[in-house]
């Protein structure tokens, strides 16, 4: 007798759980390799899955087994030349010999790590985890945007597949009981009679109270049975509303100085940093703008496109790129509506007299209105002039103004983990 | 390899089932049909058999839990997984063509990569050779409970799942790691256990963690009567040793709770259900080879199977049971298929055709039924028992089996015996013990515990041959140590009843963490 079935439909990963249990256990080991990983790899290859490597000692399942050594009998096959009473100087590196044939092939790899690799998906959640941007706030309760389905209990009315089995089903058997209720007080009385009646004697019985007993009995059994199993009336539905859910907006400025001063080394991390930064808004908050904005004398707004890739070049104006910005922001972005963010690198050089203007656009018209701002400064010498001039808004802000100096592109990718660290968010709130 | 008797249908007309090489459901199941009519004149009893068609991606989850369709979470089956698919899809290995789970109904996987040949073979080896002798085999009859094995699987993966949710997944993966260290030594080897049943678990359950609770809390109860203390002192604990670790730690560990003790149970069970597996690899993986070698060949021989069909077929049974010798780069041990198949094909040559050799070392099964010899050995050996017995010097010989002396104070190895007259009988005796399990794994035992003082448990590794233990050893007490809640020690005893190396796992004065001692005498 067999039965044969089609399983291939069925999920197949029935093994994610413990995969997942696998990765949580070794997440030291992961989130190295993948910091490593970010570090080495260029600019336009973050969305791609990664080898993982892990010391097979760390991962192995200890249990009690025979070790090196002592005195072992062994059974071979394939004798070609032996005699018994040879004997045979004992093969290098073979030392394990013994009865653990089964464990030692088993683990297969031997001293080699234990590697595997893990999704681009995954790849990136560790790259970006626990980072949030900082003092984000519930703004607004945006009319039409965003909605969330809720159950709220059961109704007559609905779809096939809201359908709710229990509670129809006892919806029926409670109408059942109801509307059988009184036929069957008249069965029960009916049937004790016929039994009393059939118990009496022979003489005594009245047969023909007995068939009219029996015929009542058929009747009210016949109602009893009539009354529908289910009924449209018994059916009910799972109720599942829309509830408006207030909606966080935020919008991103990333501002790139491409002036002469950067050279193309600087301009690499630069965009590696935003490429970070961007690939974190699209990951983890769906509904972000981001505003792109590329200076040299002249500051333009530009498309992602552009930003990453125009080769476009000139002199030093820091400031006319945060006149822009603040011009955006009254155009297009309501702080009363928008929680606004803004990242700024630079190498720090400016044109002389701007940079006190800088500070004062910022710290007067621009950090009002914003969330948090965040200078990194790319160099590996001495900071600049700009950073001079930010570090008095710094003491003044604190929490909400972030600096940093980037000299390597070693340290591009702690130093975002630093600007966008969840740790932030709490120690601000 | 020669077929047995091709030559007497040459002249019945060939009907064969299928020419191509490709399967349909309905193929299979006429397949399966034909296979379970002839293995029925084998008189192969099987459980009832339910295969199922998988895909690579789930062969592949099938491994990593060991073919079990159920089991609970936790993170050593994650590696195994990641393992085996990234090895599968470097292509450095293939997958198994079947998992078959000793289970009624018996659950077998066929992969739908298969041709219809593989399929063929899949089934006749799995859905008849194993099946029958997980129904056969004296020790799973007695020692496991194949109706039951599904419920408990269930009932064993809700209530981890219940402890996850209760205790956090992190205690519950801390005493799932140090129940699977000691998982070997889980089983009882000679008292028979009770049959599992998901049921009875589940109502026994409660009250269960109440009284063991009860009874751990008698055995260490602390308030001092001064009379008795000097009787006691002379009380040993256990009164005997324990073999069972698993079995001691859940009914005396002084510190664990209830659902911990449940989880070692859990692990115990599932360990003493895989135990007769461990001891019959050679006799199950030779008697399910050798009865789809013989099934296959009865379909050629009846014209249901083509040439062609055959021809893939042989190569696959070839490479099945192929053996490099012993100096070969692929040599991993002695191929369980090829000795099980050779010794249950060399029972049935010694049934029919015995020579004078033959019927001077088996004068009881020389020229008997070979079918009735055939399931008697089945039913009624372990892998052990069934090489010390049956094994013929004509097979030695065909094997090439020798002996050899590694003895580590010694520069050279020797070798004691061969396939010659004066050697068969030590070959095999060796050959035999080679799958003795409690010769494969290290004995150890609880030895005492010092109930009146630091409550600390010492463990005795009786060594064989003044074999040493591993050296994953010493992280092994870390997890016996998180069992028993106090200071753990373990002395390897050599021959002579020596202490030759202790191991020993104590806290440390002040940190959390508990440090671990060396010591070597």
């Amino acid at each position: 007798m067999s039965y044969i079935i089609d399983r291939r439909l069925n999920g197949k990963n029935k093994s994610m759980v413990n995969r997942q249990r696998f990765l949580r256990r070794y997440k030291k080991h992961i989130k190295k390799a993948v910091t490593e990983a970010v570090n080495k790899r260029s600019i336009t290859d973050m969305e791609r899955g990664e080898k993982i490597s892990i010391p097979t000692k760390d991962t192995s399942e200890p249990t009690f087994s025979h070790g090196d050594g002592g005195v072992r009998e062994r059974v071979l096959p394939g004798n070609k030349e032996f005699h018994a009473g040879d004997k045979v100087l004992r093969p290098k590196g073979s030392g394990q010999g013994g009865s653990g044939e089964g464990q030692a092939s088993n683990q297969g790899e031997g001293l080699d790590d234990f590697s595997f690799y893990i999704s681009k998906d995954e790849f990136l959640d560790y790259v970006f985890e626990d980072l949030a941007l900082p003092n984000m706030v519930k703004k607004t309760l945006s009319q039409h945007d965003e909605v969330e389905y809720r159950r709220a209990g059961f109704t007559n009315t609905g779809t096939a597949n809201n359908l709710a089995i229990v509670k129809s089903m006892r919806a029926a058997q409670a109408r059942r009981i109801a509307l059988s209720a009184s036929s069957r007080r008249k069965l029960k009385v009916a049937v004790t009679e016929l039994d009393e009646e059939q118990d009496k004697d022979v003489d005594l019985r009245n047969n023909k109270r007995i068939e009219e007993l029996i015929l009542k009995i058929e009747k009210l059994e016949g109602k009893i049975k009539k009354i529908p199993f289910i009924d449209t009336f018994d059916i009910k539905y799972r109720n599942i509303i829309k509830e408006p859910v207030p909606s966080t907006k935020a919008v991103m400025f990333c501002i790139m100085d491409v002036s002469g001063s950067m050279t193309q080394q600087i301009k690499d991390m630069a965009k590696r940093f935003y490429i970070l930064l961007y690939l974190f808004l699209q990951r983890s908050y769906e509904k972000t703008e981001v505003v792109f904005i590329r200076h040299h004398t002249s500051a333009k707004e530009v498309t992602e496109e552009e930003f990453f890739y125009s080769r476009e070049t000139g002199g030093t104006i820091v400031s006319s790129a945060l006149e822009l910005m603040t011009q955006v922001i009254e155009d297009r972005y309501s702080p009363g509506e928008w929680n606004i963010y803004a990242a700024q690198a630079s190498d720090g050089d400016n044109w002389d007299d701007d940079s006190p203007q800088c500070a004062q656009i910022l710290s007067q018209r621009i950090m009002p209105l914003l969330q948090y701002f965040a200078y990194i400064e790319i160099t590996p010498n001495a900071h600049q002039a700009l950073w001079h001039a930010y570090e008095d808004i710094q003491s003044e802000l604190g929490e909400r103004f972030a600096m940093e100096q980037i000299c390597s592109s070693d340290d591009i990718f702690p130093i975002f983990r630093d600007l966008f660290s969840r740790k932030n968010l709490k120690e601000a709130v | 390899m020669a077929k047995d008797n091709t030559k007497k249908n040459s002249s019945k007309p060939r009907t064969p089932l299928s020419t191509g090489s490709e399967w349909t459901f309905e193929l299979l199941e006429i397949y399966d049909k034909e296979i379970a009519r002839i293995a029925k004149s084998y008189r192969l009893d099987t459980y009832p058999n339910q295969i199922e068609v998988i895909s690579a991606e789930q062969m592949m989850d099938a491994y990593a839990s060991a073919g079990m369709p159920i089991s609970y979470h936790h993170w050593s089956y994650g590696k195994h997984f990641l393992h085996t698919q990234g090895n599968y899809q470097r292509g450095q290995m293939g997958l198994a063509y079947e998992i078959v789970i000793n289970s009624e109904p018996c659950i077998a996987y066929l992969m739908e990569e298969n041709t219809m040949c593989m399929q063929a073979l899949v089934i006749a080896h799995a859905c008849y050779g194993h099946n029958s002798f997980f129904k056969g085999n004296y020790l799973f009859t007695t020692w496991t409970d194949a109706s039951a094995i599904i419920d408990y699987l269930v009932f064993s993966q809700n209530y981890i799942k219940q402890c996850e949710e209760r205790h956090g997944v992190d205690a519950v993966e801390n005493i799932l790691d140090a129940a699977h260290a000691l998982m070997n030594y889980g089983v009882d080897r000679y008292k028979r256990p009770r049959p599992i049943s998901a049921v009875e678990e589940k109502n026994r359950q409660k009250n269960r963690e109440e009284i063991l609770q009860q009874q751990v809390n008698d055995l260490w109860r602390t308030l001092p009567s001064h009379e008795k203390s000097k009787v006691a002192k002379e009380r040993r604990f256990p009164s005997e040793p324990q073999e069972n670790l698993l079995y001691f730690l859940e009914k005396n560990a002084p510190l664990l709770k209830p659902w911990q003790r449940e989880i070692l149970r859990i692990v115990r069970k599932l360990a003493q259900y895989f135990y007769p597996q461990r001891q019959t690899q050679v006799m199950n993986e030779g008697w399910a080879t050798f009865w789809h070698y013989t099934l296959i060949n009865s379909l050629y021989d009846e014209g249901l199977v083509t040439d062609g069909f055959m021809m893939e077929f042989l190569n696959s049974h070839t490479n099945v049971i192929y053996q490099p010798p012993f100096d070969s780069q692929y040599f991993s041990g002695i191929n369980p298929y090829t000795l099980g198949f050779h010794m249950m094909s060399d029972i049935r040559r010694i049934c029919e055709n015995p020579t004078d050799e033959d019927r001077e070392w088996f004068p009881d099964i020389a020229g008997s039924d070979w079918l009735d010899t055939l399931h008697f050995a089945m039913k009624n050996f372990k892998d052990e028992s069934f090489v010390l017995q049956y094994l013929s010097p004509k097979l030695m010989r065909d094997l090439k089996l020798f002996s050899i002396l590694d003895d580590e104070r010694k520069m050279h190895i020797q070798i004691t015996a061969i396939h010659d007259e004066g050697g068969y009988k030590a070959v095999r005796e060796k050959l035999a013990r080679q799958y003795d399990l409690s010769y494969r794994e290290p004995n150890i035992q609880v030895y005492s515990v010092d109930i009146e003082g630091d409550r600390s448990l010492t463990l005795h590794h009786y060594r064989q041959n003044n074999i040493p233990l591993g050296e994953d050893s010493s992280d092994v007490m870390k997890h016996l140590r998180t069992l028993w809640g106090f200071d753990v020690y373990l002395h390897s005893l050599d021959d002579d009843g020596k202490v030759s190396k202790s191991y020993s796992c104590s806290r440390s004065n002040k940190s959390e963490d508990s440090q671990l001692e060396l010591n070597e005498h």
